[in-house]
């Protein structure tokens, strides 16, 4: 009904604006799922209780908002060994702008190895299997339906990392840390249970799938998870973009290619 | 290179030296572009031609290319309320570079209800279809199990209408071209005909037709994805010129009275002191 009234109409539940009194373009005051963001959240509120409230509707508790920022913190620098940043940094070597750098991280670090879409997956898993050791072993056996899909086939379980050989140190860490604060029963259950889990991925357990139960954990549904895992990884791909900016592309490896003959016929 | 499947021994295996049968280039000497040098051997190629060659590793006859530029031409739309072109006239409204605005454009156009969502969906309908069919299904079967399946079937009905003015165009071309008559664009109109005579009443969409007559042409489906990349590209240009010459932010102004806001009612911020966590899983 609104739609008929007003045809250039957005709808949200998100967000309201009040115009100024001089200008119907101007917001004298906004609101956040019903809070005054510059009137009351401002000096108030913390970064990740904002990212929380946007995403979930509701303010977060103090657990849930410290647990947003531990994982925050934990994913804000992938490092310049990872695809993401690399990309970034392959903008920033040649001194291409600074949205294409990140442009170019989000789309490196968009798939599916170590990157947004597997977090999609893993959190998909989490909303199948649950706690539940034979249902993750039965998704395992599955074969993953990708026909007709933009995504190119995962070539692994989601949240493992088929390089791996053992758990990394720091996603213990970040796992350890992530249960501390309590919010849910994924991760703790992920915890004590890692050994199976990691029999039954074949690889070990990667940030990515630690990542992925804490945002079930936190209440996210897949498609946000997705969104956040993308937005959370941006810090570090702008730094590192940045640092190599002056050192240019001299100073930056470019490799060295070797020509494959074999491949080389074309096709009939 | 390697005989590990997986693993760190697979990763050193790759580290220094890249391999590449697909080419490369030597710094102020010459280009290797699929095994040929760009410059004394593919230098009279036309764009399109390269495109294709470098995707595929064929080379196409001049009807084929002719049809493949046209797939292109007939779906550049220089209107700027098109979702993707509307992310790059937003970018010149914004006064962002033509580039950004244009890649972001080209990016979104991967969307599930139209661009490459759809096309790989609708190529990937019609070769499962094809593969049924020589193994005895019927194809009123097909379209049922693809409907109970997607509640859709991707080249088929469209967002805003219902019909497709692209299609008599390309279907002219195609004949005229000699590129009619391939077993997928068979099956797209069959499949057409039984939708529309059905109680479905959708007909051929554009991606329905372009995912047979490009099939046809025997391309994979991520051949076709990846051929069909710049196939709106050429409206977009259009429409962030147009919104770059306009007085900046004058594209879709929005005053705040046109945003219907459907959620909570103002409250007060007060973060909740307890350590329960609300709203977890568990």
């Amino acid at each position: 009904m609104t739609d008929k009234i007003k045809p250039h109409s957005i709808r949200t539940r998100i967000w309201r604006e009040e115009p100024e009194a001089d200008n119907p373009f101007v917001a004298r005051a906004a609101y956040c799922h019903g809070y005054d963001v510059y009137g009351e959240m401002l000096g108030n509120a913390r970064w990740v209780e904002m990212l929380y409230l946007l995403f979930r509707q509701e303010a977060p508790s103090s657990s849930q908002a410290d647990m947003l920022e531990t994982l925050a913190v934990a994913l804000s620098n992938p490092g310049p060994r990872d695809a993401s940043v690399h990309a970034a940094m392959c903008g920033g070597v040649c001194g291409s702008t600074a949205a294409s750098s990140l442009m170019a991280a989000l789309a490196v670090g968009a798939g599916q190895y170590t990157g947004a879409h597997e977090v999609f997956s893993a959190m998909q898993a989490w909303a199948t299997c649950g706690t539940d050791v034979e249902a993750w072993r039965r998704q395992s056996t599955q074969t993953q339906e990708t026909s007709g899909s933009i995504w190119p086939a995962s070539e692994h379980f989601p949240g493992f990392d088929p390089h791996g050989v053992s758990t990394a140190t720091t996603v213990k860490q970040t796992l350890a840390c992530l249960a501390g604060h309590g919010c849910g029963e994924h991760l703790r259950w992920l915890q004590q249970n890692l050994s199976a889990m990691e029999e039954m991925a074949g690889s070990p357990l990667a940030l990515s799938g630690v990542t992925a139960a804490a945002l079930f954990d936190l209440g996210f549904t897949p498609d946000q998870g997705e969104m956040l895992y993308l937005l959370l990884r941006l810090p570090g791909a702008a730094a590192h973009a940045l640092e190599q900016r002056p050192l240019g592309y001299k100073k930056f490896p470019f490799g060295t290619v070797e020509l494959e003959d074999a491949a080389t016929q074309e096709a009939v | 290179m390697t005989t590990h499947s997986k693993g760190p021994g697979l990763l050193q295996a790759n580290v220094g030296i890249l391999k590449s049968h697909m080419g490369t280039f030597y710094p102020g000497s010459h280009v290797i572009f699929r095994g040929h040098d760009l410059h004394t051997e593919l230098q009279d190629m036309d764009w399109v031609e390269l495109y294709v060659f470098g995707i595929t590793n064929r080379r196409f006859s001049k009807e084929q290319l002719r049809l493949m530029h046209s797939i292109w031409t007939y779906t550049s739309y220089p209107d700027v309320r098109l979702w993707n072109n509307r992310v790059a006239a937003l970018a010149g409204s914004s006064r962002s570079t033509g580039n950004l605005g244009v890649s972001a454009a080209l990016a979104v156009s991967e969307a599930s209800i139209y661009g490459r969502g759809i096309d790989m969906r609708a190529i990937d309908f019609l070769i499962r279809t094809r593969q049924q069919l020589a193994d005895g299904c019927l194809l009123t079967d097909c379209i049922k199990q693809e409907l109970d399946a997607h509640r859709s079937i991707a080249g088929y009905g469209r967002p805003l209408v219902n019909g497709d003015e692209r299609n008599q165009h390309i279907l002219t071309l195609a004949h005229s071209l000699g590129l009619d008559q391939g077993p997928y664009l068979r099956l797209a109109m069959s499949v057409e005909q039984t939708l529309y005579s059905g109680r479905w009443r959708m007909k051929m969409n554009y991606a329905g037709v372009v995912a047979a007559l490009v099939a046809d042409l025997g391309f994979s489906p991520r051949e076709y994805y990846l051929f069909l990349f710049p196939a709106f590209l050429a409206g977009m240009q259009p429409c962030y010129i147009e919104a770059a010459d306009r007085p900046e932010g004058t594209l879709y102004p929005i005053p705040c009275i046109d945003v219907t806001y459907e959620g909570e009612s103002h409250r007060p911020w007060k973060l909740k002191d307890n350590n329960d966590c609300h709203n977890t899983r568990s």
